[in-house]
């Protein structure tokens, strides 16, 4: 109801300026809180990427050594015959002393300048996969044997961190796996160049290492599984997460049943990581007898996690398309699921996009349930190719940096910082498809 | 639909006309019957009785909220896209009631088209806008006969001149009224009986209005018109047939002459001198 004698008094002029003055005052207040939030978060940016890629870079070069070996047919081949099966029988254990007497020349030579060294503490500068490295060789070329070969060894990960400069001559006094010797060896051995630093791709390819060879530790299981769960996690969450949104949001009729179920779908987005975990050690490992640490696993729980937030982003995004689009298509006569698949779907794509590289980039970082349902295990084997692989022991690469980050040698440091770098190269280039793919859906209306 | 009446509807119109034209026909091509209309336990709409006469335009007058356009939206059952609304009466469409269970929404909206208040193009070339309807009724075999349709629609609509060099651009680029009567194209497109507008010309100015009220009464030839307007200029420019809602009721309908100069009742006459709406 309106007053007719109702005038608002006219406001006084020395009122309206300090109101203005307060207005001004609170605005300039406010953009300064914004500038001060983002200046926060890219400080915290900065200081993640120079500790991640300070930390990390160092674990794509490695220290390689340069070295004659003598393969000795008496030690290699004790019958003289070739057969493949005889060296098959000489074991890595009879390839140390090979390397350790091979270098006895090379000790000579070092021995004016680093009066300490001997041929057995320089065949400890070399990784213990060396042996193994040698027999690879020779198994693959029987014909060697008997001659000098030239090799090039992974420096020992104690040699390597010399010479990257994460450990010195004061931090290593104690150290009972690392003699002074061998420290002034490797300053010769550089100066020489038959000892280098240089950039090592097994980091990417290798599989992991024991306790003993942080050097040969890589990322490749990791890779491979982390790849293979997330190809099962989009083959998965995508149709069913983007069918069950559209069913909700445009075919369920509207009943206690939906509230119900809308409910517990937002609750599920927001249930901690583990407890997913324990579903999967409970149902898919304990009752239908999936193997463990298999990507197939790891792939089924982060489907289950990444669920729900692919159908909140889902619906979010259809329910963002104008009704108008929708009521025209059936205007001309489109039935429900035309209008739906023709109009509203292609429109609400760009969101549903962004809500499943949201839930695939959780999943890909999703540590915790990977560790009940085994990921966590050691695993040195490659997985098959598709589709069998599914079922091969695999790790994470998140699980990667998590036991990396468990091991006591401190070479292991830079490694998981590493892993890390591999991992969010990994998600970048995963935003980047999905980025690319939104820009050639988005349309505007 | 008899199979009859599907063959001739997919033939190009000039072939379908004087088909049509020596079936006897009834003068009304719409004939609403007690309709209401609720949405959960709320009536909106009072039993409602209304011819539609054929190829003649019928205003829908009235003041907001007076449920002019869910009448409208009857008639092409769009109100079935709302969960809580529900229809009672009759509407029959030449001698087949819409609402009877062998009748096929789709089916329907194809022979009865919608023009809607805000122009709604989809977010796709304007070529695709208009073809989209024939394609998902399978109205053409080939290509050059799909272009065909779509140039004949859109010159239908009086947009072909503007838009022909530019047909693969998106239909969104146009502006207001190019719009709405590219949304014309599209409803008459697949070839509808009759074509609803819900205030079509509420968002466009005045020359465009004036594009739009000439192409509906050229329309008018060819399809049975019912508009709803808020202009009672509009309504005494375009239509032959006016009809007054008032708080969901039809109040009076008869010739728009009639109407404007002779209302029958008080209600008419204050809302079309001013004095409610």
């Amino acid at each position: 109801m309106t007053d007719a004698t109702f005038v608002p008094a006219a406001l006084d002029p020395e009122r309206r300026a300090a109101l203005t003055r307060r207005r001004y005052a609170a605005e300039k207040r406010f953009r300064l809180y914004g500038v001060g939030a983002i200046g926060v978060s890219i400080a915290a940016l900065v200081l993640l990427l120079v500790s991640v890629l300070g930390g990390g870079l160092p674990a794509f070069t490695q220290t390689f050594v340069r070295a004659q070996i003598y393969l000795d047919p008496a030690v290699l081949d004790p019958s003289g015959t070739r057969d493949p099966d005889g060296i098959r029988k000489v074991l890595t254990f009879a390839y140390a002393p090979l390397i350790k007497r091979s270098l006895e020349t090379a000790t000579a030579e070092l021995q004016p300048t680093v009066p300490g060294i001997t041929p057995a503490l320089l065949a400890g500068m070399v990784s213990d996969g060396a042996p193994a490295q040698l027999r690879n060789y020779v198994i693959a070329n029987p014909d060697s044997i008997g001659e000098t070969v030239e090799f090039e060894f992974l420096a020992n990960g104690r040699i390597d961190q010399y010479v990257k400069g994460n450990i010195t001559r004061e931090s290593s006094a104690g150290d009972a796996r690392l003699d002074p010797a061998q420290l002034d060896a490797a300053d010769r051995l550089l100066e020489a160049g038959v000892m280098e630093l240089r950039f090592n791709p097994a980091f990417i390819t290798n599989p992991d290492a024991s306790e003993n060879r942080p050097e040969a530790a890589g990322l490749g299981v990791a890779l491979i599984g982390s790849a293979y769960m997330m190809l099962i996690v989009l083959v998965l969450s995508l149709p069913i997460g983007v069918a069950a949104s559209i069913y909700l949001e445009e075919f369920a009729a509207k009943s206690w049943l939906t509230d119900v179920i809308e409910v517990n779908i937002s609750n599920l987005a927001a249930v901690p990581s583990i407890v997913f975990g324990i579903l999967g050690l409970a149902f898919f490992i304990n009752f239908m007898n999936l193997p463990m640490s298999a990507p197939i696993v790891g792939g089924l729980v982060l489907t289950l996690m990444t669920l729900p937030t692919i159908i909140i982003a889902t619906r979010a995004a259809l329910k963002s398309v104008p009704p108008s689009i929708k009521e025209a298509a059936l205007g001309v006569g489109a039935s429900k699921m035309q209008a739906i698949f023709h109009h509203v779907l292609p429109l609400a794509m760009p969101g549903i996009l962004t809500g499943t590289i949201i839930g695939l980039a959780q999943a890909l970082g999703e540590t915790a349930p990977l560790l009940l349902i085994g990921m966590v295990a050691f695993v040195k084997d490659f997985p098959a190719g598709l589709p069998d692989g599914l079922f091969d022991p695999a790790t994470a690469l998140p699980v990667q940096v998590y036991n990396f980050t468990q091991r006591a040698d401190p070479a292991f440091v830079e490694r998981a910082s590493g892993a890390i770098i591999v991992l969010l190269v990994f998600l970048v280039a995963m935003n980047t498809v999905a980025i690319v793919l939104r820009q050639k859906l988005e349309r505007t209306w | 639909m008899t199979l009859a009446d599907q063959q001739l509807r997919y033939r190009p119109m000039d072939a379908v006309a004087p088909a049509l034209a020596e079936r006897p026909q009834a003068a009304e091509k719409v004939r609403a019957r007690d309709v209401s209309v609720f949405y959960g336990e709320k009536q909106a709409l009072f039993g409602v009785d209304l011819d539609i006469p054929r190829n003649k335009v019928t205003a829908l007058i009235g003041p907001s909220g007076c449920c002019k356009s869910t009448f409208l939206r009857c008639i092409n059952r769009m109100n079935d896209t709302i969960p809580t609304a529900r229809v009672t009466g009759s509407i029959i469409l030449d001698d087949v009631d819409i609402y009877s269970p062998a009748i096929d929404v789709v089916e329907l909206r194809a022979r009865v088209g919608m023009v809607f208040q805000k122009p709604n193009p989809f977010p796709k070339s304007i070529f695709e806008n208009v073809a989209y309807g024939p394609r998902i009724h399978g109205m053409t075999r080939s290509k050059p006969e799909l272009e065909q349709l779509v140039q004949g629609s859109l010159r239908r609509a009086g947009l072909w001149n503007e838009v022909k060099d530019r047909l693969h651009e998106p239909g969104t680029g146009l502006s207001g009224g190019q719009q709405q009567r590219l949304c014309i194209a599209r409803a008459i497109a697949t070839r509808p009986e009759v074509l609803l507008m819900d205030e079509p010309c509420s968002a466009l100015d005045p020359i465009a209005t004036a594009v739009i009220e000439e192409l509906i009464d050229e329309l008018r030839q060819n399809f049975t018109i019912v508009i709803v307007t808020h202009s009672m200029q509009q309504a005494a420019r375009v239509s032959q047939q006016t009809a007054f809602f008032h708080l969901g009721k039809l109040i009076e309908h008869g010739e728009t002459p009639d109407i404007f100069s002779n209302p029958r009742e008080k209600q008419t006459e204050d809302y079309i001198t001013g004095k409610i709406g």
